[in-house]
């Protein structure tokens, strides 16, 4: 596997997302709660940029009429027809056997082990403890 | 074993067959003493309730082979006999009798109609003809006088399915009907929705001019109680509710789920209930009754339709006797060999309407001694 | 038999291509609420400050149902100021120029001029709006074209306003409600058609609008998502009204255009009305064809928002089934439910012709637009 170094830490703080590229794709890149994912920015319906989409909850019912909110700000919908993504696992909920974003595996390194790459061109830092995050394509 | 006559040699069960009430009149042995007096003084009794969305001189009314020479289509046995159970091979016909009293405005009057027409169904025609079967007919505009109705008539199993019409007070997902599915689902009744209304208005847009554009849009109100059916979470609230969708024009529908679907999959917050996309929903819990099958003719839709929907379960053969929708025996439009035949013509409604093997008045449906 | 199951297909990205659509359902938007004062007469400006619009319906300012997003629209369509749809710069860029728009045609919403019990005021707004479409987007921006809002309730205004309208060939057509006090193919409405015959314009009928009746003959639906799916029951009672009352008839010139109300429930509609119109053909004994023949000739439908059958093939086969000659592509910008233009190219599997025809062709034919 490839590992892209995409984001800082610092530059995607907790609730907040961030498009990327790598490779030409773009991808979504997700702080829940100091976990960071990230997806597939393409909605896989009509290819809407799911980072551009609204953080929600998971809304749910086993009765019509009692209605429960849960995971707040763990889920992102689409901004045009708003399907519903598991920002944890990139599955969809509106056909959760049937559709699925490619979750990439998305893990926070230290700055020692940084591959060179087209963000660390950008940004790079002189404080080699600043922590990045990678990519893994 | 199958019946002269029958269909492609198979038996079959008519899931939908009118008959008619002649008059008024024919109600009041049924009535209690202060009902049989307000019909007779306020001359109720010689009041016809027919129905605006049921003119009986019209060609759709009854084809001419199948027109009395003289009352209402649909009020002679014998005729029903020999042209629509003898006439197709079938074994049993369900029966739905749809008096104009059932739209009036005062629930009691309205339930009292109701149980009236279902006691002179049991006398007149299920006592006569042990091959049929009926439809509880009950006051729509009242849940509560209807959950009544039902109660008392869900012992007589000949009574297989529950009539609600498709144009009503309120849509038929909506929770203030939700009393009469959980009688229904206690009773193993089927709700069987029929096409025609209580007559508030018959479009989105009111009135039009014509009975032909009246009788058109029943498909629409159709369409919009299978969306209030999945959306309002009746289906989740009732796992075992089965509702069938009778005269309904059946080709509307895979258009419609495919919509339906679509709108789920980005609304779904809104109904958190529904769980599963509709469809799928559809195919567990509604069934549609065969003719008028809306299509050009020869036009082989009624597959297109199994394979658009996906399941081989969701049709149940009728005539709509004495309507006029097809002539001569062309009741099923498939070619004789399609294994679709068995399906449609007897195994679904086995399947949708528990009763109908429960009576012991006829002998047990065995369809596997049949050969075809 | 077996039962195919259904795979959800993945949205194809089609080889780079240069786009080049003419979008059948845009909506223009104001920048502020007051934006449209300016194009009222002092005493309707007076009038709509004093006591606003005036619906048949419970709500003086929104509509019956809550969408599920802030203004019906694209959460990604919101310019730097302003609403979605209320900024040409914006949606030049967001959609004009990025999705290949060679000519869009407004569908102006703004206040619903045709549902207006008053009047008097309708009309004034209606002629404000025609007037607003012409100032902020027609003029500076030449790919877009106006309708010319009427209201429908009030043939004599109506007509009034398609005749002042006629001469300007930047109104493309004429815009109703499919939604009105009674079903559009009765009598009361033939003056506006005759009118509409004589300026040489469709009319065009977008989704919505406010009569007073509920979207069902069962009364009104709970939910939003229910609500959404009555769009496609107003287009099928709108066009078996127009067909059975004769209006085509009538009115052999009059096109009519069916906006956002999706394509797929029209065959079977087609079918239904050919067959029982047999049967009781006696009672409309001023019909001399077949229902789905007057459809065919004279109505023509957008492709947006686009039907999702899980098999392409279903697609391909009811747009052949509608006529592939009668459909215009269409996205609705900037409402969710958009339909972005490479999607739609994707999902139709027929020929290039075809393709290019849905996708611009026919409006070109239609609009006679060079």
């Amino acid at each position: 596997m490839d590992r892209h170094v995409v984001a800082k830490v610092a530059d995607v703080q907790p609730g907040d997302r961030k498009l990327v590229t790598v490779k030409g794709r773009p991808i979504a890149l997700f702080n829940l709660k100091g976990e960071f994912f990230a997806i597939g920015d393409k909605c896989p319906h009509e290819a809407g940029s799911l980072c551009s989409g609204r953080l929600v909850g998971l809304a749910e019912a086993d009765v019509p009429g009692e209605y429960r909110l849960s995971r707040s700000g763990e889920f992102i919908k689409c901004p045009w027809h708003g399907w519903e993504f598991d920002i944890r696992t990139g599955q969809s909920w509106c056909d959760p056997t049937g559709t699925r974003v490619r979750a990439y595996d998305a893990k926070v390194e230290p700055g020692a082990e940084l591959n060179k790459g087209p963000y660390v061109a950008e940004t790079f830092k002189v404080t080699v403890e600043d922590d990045y995050v990678v990519i893994n394509l | 074993m199958a019946m002269p006559n029958s269909i492609f040699g198979h038996p079959a069960i008519d899931c939908d067959v009118h008959i008619a009430v002649p008059n008024t009149a024919a109600l009041m042995p049924y009535l209690d003493a202060y009902w049989y007096d307000a019909f007779r003084s306020r001359g109720i009794e010689k009041t016809s309730f027919t129905l605006t969305g049921d003119p009986p001189n019209t060609p759709l009314a009854a084809r001419p082979d199948w027109r009395p020479k003289s009352g209402k289509p649909g009020s002679d046995l014998e005729l029903l006999r020999s042209q629509a159970l003898d006439g197709f091979g079938s074994s049993f016909a369900i029966a739905n009798c749809l008096f104009g009293g059932m739209a009036l405005h005062s629930e009691d009057l309205a339930a009292v109609m109701c149980k009236a027409v279902n006691d002179w169904v049991a006398d007149t025609w299920l006592d006569k003809e042990p091959r049929l079967r009926a439809s509880i007919l009950v006051p729509q505009q009242s849940p509560e006088l209807a959950v009544e109705e039902i109660e008392r008539r869900a012992h007589d199993k000949r009574f297989v399915q529950i009539t609600l019409l498709a144009m009503g007070n309120e849509l038929l997902g909506r929770r203030s009907l939700w009393p009469i599915y959980e009688v229904a689902v206690r009773h193993n009744l089927p709700i069987g929705v029929h096409a025609g209304g209580l007559y508030h208005h018959p479009t989105l847009n009111g009135w039009g001019s014509f009975f032909l554009e009246d009788y058109v849009a029943n498909a629409f109100a159709f369409e919009n109680q299978v969306v209030s059916l999945v959306c309002e979470g009746a289906f989740a609230k009732f796992p075992d509710l089965k509702v069938v969708l009778i005269e309904s024009g059946v080709t509307w529908l895979p258009a419609s789920m495919w919509r339906l679907n679509k709108t789920w999959r980005g609304v779904r917050p809104e109904i958190p209930w529904v769980k599963q996309v509709p469809s799928e929903l559809v195919r567990q819990h509604i069934r549609l009754t065969l003719q008028p099958f809306d299509e050009p003719e020869g036009s082989g839709r009624l597959e297109r339709f199994v394979e658009q929907m996906q399941s081989d379960q969701l049709i149940l053969f009728s005539t709509d006797f004495p309507h006029w929708h097809f002539d001569g025996k062309d009741a099923l439009p498939l070619s004789p060999s399609s294994p679709l035949a068995p399906k449609i013509l007897y195994q679904n409604a086995l399947d949708t309407y528990p009763r109908l093997t429960e009576t012991t008045s006829v002998p047990a449906f065995a369809p596997k001694e049949i050969s075809p | 038999m077996s039962i195919v199951t259904a795979e959800r297909p993945k949205a194809q990205r089609p080889q780079r291509q240069k786009l080049s659509v003419v979008d059948c359902d845009i909506h223009p938007g104001f920048s502020t609420p007051d934006e449209i004062h300016p194009f009222l007469p002092e005493r309707w400006r007076e009038h709509v400050k004093t006591f606003g619009g005036h619906y048949r319906q419970a709500f003086a300012d929104t509509l019956s149902h809550p969408r599920m997003a802030p203004e019906v629209s694209r959460a990604d369509a919101w310019p730097p100021k302003g609403p979605p749809g209320s900024d040409l710069e914006f949606m030049r860029a967001q959609h004009l120029d990025a999705n290949g728009v060679e000519y869009g045609m407004l569908m102006p919403l703004n206040r619903g001029p045709g549902n207006q019990r008053n009047l008097g005021y309708g009309a004034a707004l209606a002629t404000a709006v025609n007037d607003w479409q012409i100032a902020k987007w027609v003029t500076p921006e030449p790919r877009l074209r106006a309708s010319i809002v009427v209201t429908q309730e009030d043939p004599e205004a109506a007509i009034a306003e398609i005749e002042k309208r006629a001469g300007d060939e930047r109104f493309a057509q004429i815009m109703l409600p499919p939604r009105s006090l009674e079903p559009l193919g009765r009598k009361r409405y033939w003056p506006i058609y005759e009118a509409a015959v004589a300026a040489k314009r469709p009319l065009a009928l977008h989704v919505g609008g406010i009569n007073g009746y509920p979207a069902t003959a069962s009364g009104y639906p709970s939910y939003y998502i229910e609500e959404q799916h009555t769009n496609v029951q107003g287009m099928q009672q709108l066009v078996t009204s127009l067909v059975l009352e004769g209006v085509f008839e009538r009115f052999p010139q009059l096109r009519v255009v069916l906006v956002e109300g999706g394509i797929a429930w029209m065959p079977a509609l087609k079918w239904r009305l050919d067959k029982h119109y047999k049967r009781l053909k006696a009672e409309v004994p001023h019909l001399k064809r077949l229902p789905s023949e007057y459809i065919h000739d004279h109505i023509w439908l957008t492709t947006q928002p686009l039907d999702e059958p899980d098999k392409d093939s279903d697609l391909a086969e009811t747009f052949e089934l509608v006529g592939s000659d009668r459909i215009m592509f269409s996205t609705d910008y900037p409402h969710w439910d958009f339909d972005d233009p490479r999607f739609v190219l994707s999902k139709l599997t027929l020929s290039p012709e075809k393709q290019q025809a849905i996708l611009a062709g026919n409006a070109r034919a239609l609009y006679g637009l060079k």
